[in-house]
């Protein structure tokens, strides 16, 4: 990974005035799977690092699809830095990144055309999508490559291309679904320190992982669901004083249990 | 996408072209085993071997059957025809029996159809059971087309021997001297020839060859298999995740399947210049028939983008689908297949049987094809395949329905 540098990302602060996510009295359920969430809400602030967490079923991808608009609650409203999704998903989708946990990009192209066409497909226009591309290679440690088919990549650097193609169009919140699954210490640590610096030029995240580490080390803020109910949401600092946990591990098995939990199929 | 429908195109037609060159320049090999020593079998023989059809090799007439069918399996030849002892003298008798009919109707003395009757029938019974005058050995690989096609020849062959005799006859019997060779000649030889027009809307659209008959057909065939890249392609998207990173950006996701389709259309388009160059510029040089292009443009055009847009719509069906790029190539190619085959690119439509014919009405291939032949082969214009635009209209718009339903379903738009 090369030098990195905060100033290619346009400095907007927070504004504290709205959350970067409300989340209000939503209902949700697949037809196998009757009330997955009924009446949910949550509220995440602007400029926070939050963490999503739960057992494998507890509903997480789908309140991440949700938060996305890959899904439509049956009622409720969720809204983004301010926008009703439902009727402003377009003007939405300018304003936030999604970094799936899938490697989410074409495999037979470059870094660089990758970046280019999903720089193309946010909006930006020629010039931007050159420049951004340049500075994110250089960050995330691509530039030697940029022009190799990703599909010789190793895993860390895919998840670094499918990171880059997350924040090209430099969003005001971005979401991200375990970003460093598969990868190697050094990428993982490269990856945690890119968010930080995200976040610290203005951008909210909302991340969730099963790699309780890492989110301790990212995260400022956390909610734990569990059978499609938050069952805790709160700084991380004070949840663990409260409960009197060392560490965020501890704290999930105490909240949800040691059973497993993905049992059916 | 390019390399291999240019030599399916080139292979298949040149496959073709030896078919359609069968009469003129490929003959098919016959043995004939002549048991006979009378003139009849001579002038049969003669007579089979002006038609055209055949190569007439004789082989002698000790030959029995084991042996002939010997010569057949160790494929000498495809099919062999043997003359029996008596050939002259049933077609001598069945021609004085005929002659005296004839001539007792016209009130004349009949003297020569005496015994005739008794005699043609005594030599059918000799020959064995049916009472055949000639008995014919094919080889069953021998297409049934291509065997009713040399039978055809062969009675025709045998009826011209009759019609002599009976003519030699019937001017003995009248005029009680043999029937002069140059009359003999006028009055068998046959002036009336067969004008062949191929029917064409267009007065300049030349005969129809083996390429402007295939050139069309397997251009179609090559487009459909856009299926392979294209669909499974889709699956890639679907499966690796693109397709929930582009909804969550801002662009429409019509945008996204307009984009595609324009791609692969051109790849189309592609595959259809390719191909009609070189049935125009390079088949002359490999002695191919050279394709002679529609005097429509326009039409040519607007057939060629239809038929394209068909073929990329049905690929992003299979590609909406399918669950994995293994299923998405397999139903893919094999149903384009099938939909060639019942839409008569493969066999010509008017072979097919009952079932068949009608299942062709549903291939939309055949829908292309009847469009390009109507312009290829019958001089025809756009306004001639209106029918087939249409239909071709709906089969798009149907298609592109089906498979917004399906990413609609599958939560992918």
């Amino acid at each position: 990974m090369t030098a990195r540098r905060t100033d290619h990302i346009t400095p907007r602060g927070p504004d504290s005035s709205r959350p970067a996510m409300q989340i209000e009295d939503v209902t949700f359920h697949y037809p196998d799977q009757p009330g997955l969430f009924s009446h949910f809400s949550l509220r995440v602030e602007a400029g926070e690092r939050f963490g999503l967490f739960g057992p494998n079923g507890a509903g997480k991808t789908t309140l991440m699809n949700l938060m996305t608009g890959l899904l439509a609650p049956s009622t409720g409203s969720i809204r983004l830095l301010g926008h009703e999704m439902k009727r402003h998903q377009r003007r939405i989708n300018k304003l936030f990144g999604y970094i799936p946990q899938d490697f989410a990009f074409y495999q037979e192209l470059s870094p660089v055309e990758n970046l280019e066409f999903f720089g193309a497909w946010s909006g930006m226009t020629g010039p931007a999508i050159r420049r951004r591309t340049r500075e994110l290679l250089d960050i995330l440690g691509l530039a030697a490559v940029r022009h190799k088919k990703v599909q010789q990549f190793s895993g860390g650097m895919k998840r670094r291309v499918n990171l880059a193609i997350g924040v090209i169009h430099q969003p005001r919140l971005l979401v991200l679904d375990e970003p460093t699954v598969g990868v190697d210490v050094q990428t993982r640590h490269a990856i945690v320190n890119y968010l930080k610096q995200l976040n610290e030029s203005g951008t909210t995240l909302i991340y969730t992982s099963h790699q309780l580490s890492e989110a301790e080390e990212l995260c400022n803020t956390i909610a734990l669901i569990d059978e499609g109910r938050i069952i805790a949401h709160e700084a991380l600092d004070t949840l663990l004083a409260r409960h009197r946990q060392e560490g965020l591990e501890g704290l999930f098995l105490e909240l949800t249990g040691k059973n497993y939990r993905d049992q059916s199929v | 996408m390019f390399v291999m429908p240019v030599l399916l195109v080139l292979i298949v037609t040149g496959m073709q072209s030896g078919t359609f060159d069968l009469a003129s320049k490929n003959k098919l090999p016959l043995l004939v085993c002549n048991r006979d020593t009378g003139a009849a079998s001579l002038q049969f023989i003669r007579a089979v071997d002006t038609m055209g059809l055949f190569e007439v090799r004789e082989i002698p007439a000790s030959q029995n059957e084991e042996m002939i069918r010997e010569r057949i399996y160790r494929k000498e030849a495809m099919m062999a025809v043997v003359l029996p002892a008596d050939f002259s003298a049933e077609v001598s008798a069945r021609s004085r029996a005929i002659a005296g009919k004839a001539l007792r109707s016209f009130g004349l003395d009949d003297s020569v159809s005496r015994g005739a009757g008794s005699a043609a029938q005594a030599g059918a019974r000799s020959r064995g059971t049916d009472g055949a005058d000639l008995t014919l050995y094919y080889s069953p690989i021998l297409q049934e087309s291509f065997r009713r096609s040399a039978e055809g020849t062969l009675y025709s062959a045998l009826q011209l021997v009759e019609s002599r005799q009976l003519l030699k006859t019937l001017y003995f019997s009248i005029n009680e001297k043999e029937l002069p060779d140059t009359l003999e000649n006028e009055l068998l030889s046959n002036p009336e020839k067969i004008s062949e027009i191929a029917v064409s809307r267009s007065a300049g659209r030349k005969a129809p060859t083996v390429s402007q008959h295939n050139v069309p057909a397997w251009t179609i065939f090559a487009m459909f298999f856009v299926v392979v890249s294209l669909g499974s392609g889709i699956v890639r998207d679907k499966r690796s995740g693109s397709f929930i990173r582009l909804r969550t950006m801002p662009t429409s996701y019509v945008v996204s399947i307009l984009s595609r389709q324009i791609t692969y259309l051109g790849v189309t388009m592609i595959q259809t210049v390719l191909i009609f160059a070189i049935g125009v510029w390079i088949f002359p040089y490999v002695g191919l028939p050279r394709l002679d292009l529609p005097d429509d443009w326009t039409g040519l055009v607007i057939i060629s983008l239809l038929c394209g847009w068909c073929a990329v719509s049905y690929a992003i069906c299979v590609g909406v689908f399918a669950e994995t790029e293994e299923q998405a190539n397999g139903f893919g190619v094999i149903s384009i297949v099938i939909l060639a085959a019942i839409g008569g690119l493969m066999i010509p439509d008017f072979i097919m049987t009952g079932p068949f014919r009608a299942a062709m009405k549903f291939s939309p291939l055949r829908w292309c094809l009847d469009a390009y032949y109507s312009l290829f082969l019958e001089g025809g214009k756009l306004k001639d395949v209106w029918p087939n635009v249409l239909s071709l209209f709906l089969i798009i718009a149907g298609l592109q329905g089906i498979a917004l339903w399906g990413l609609k379903r599958k939560n992918l738009i």
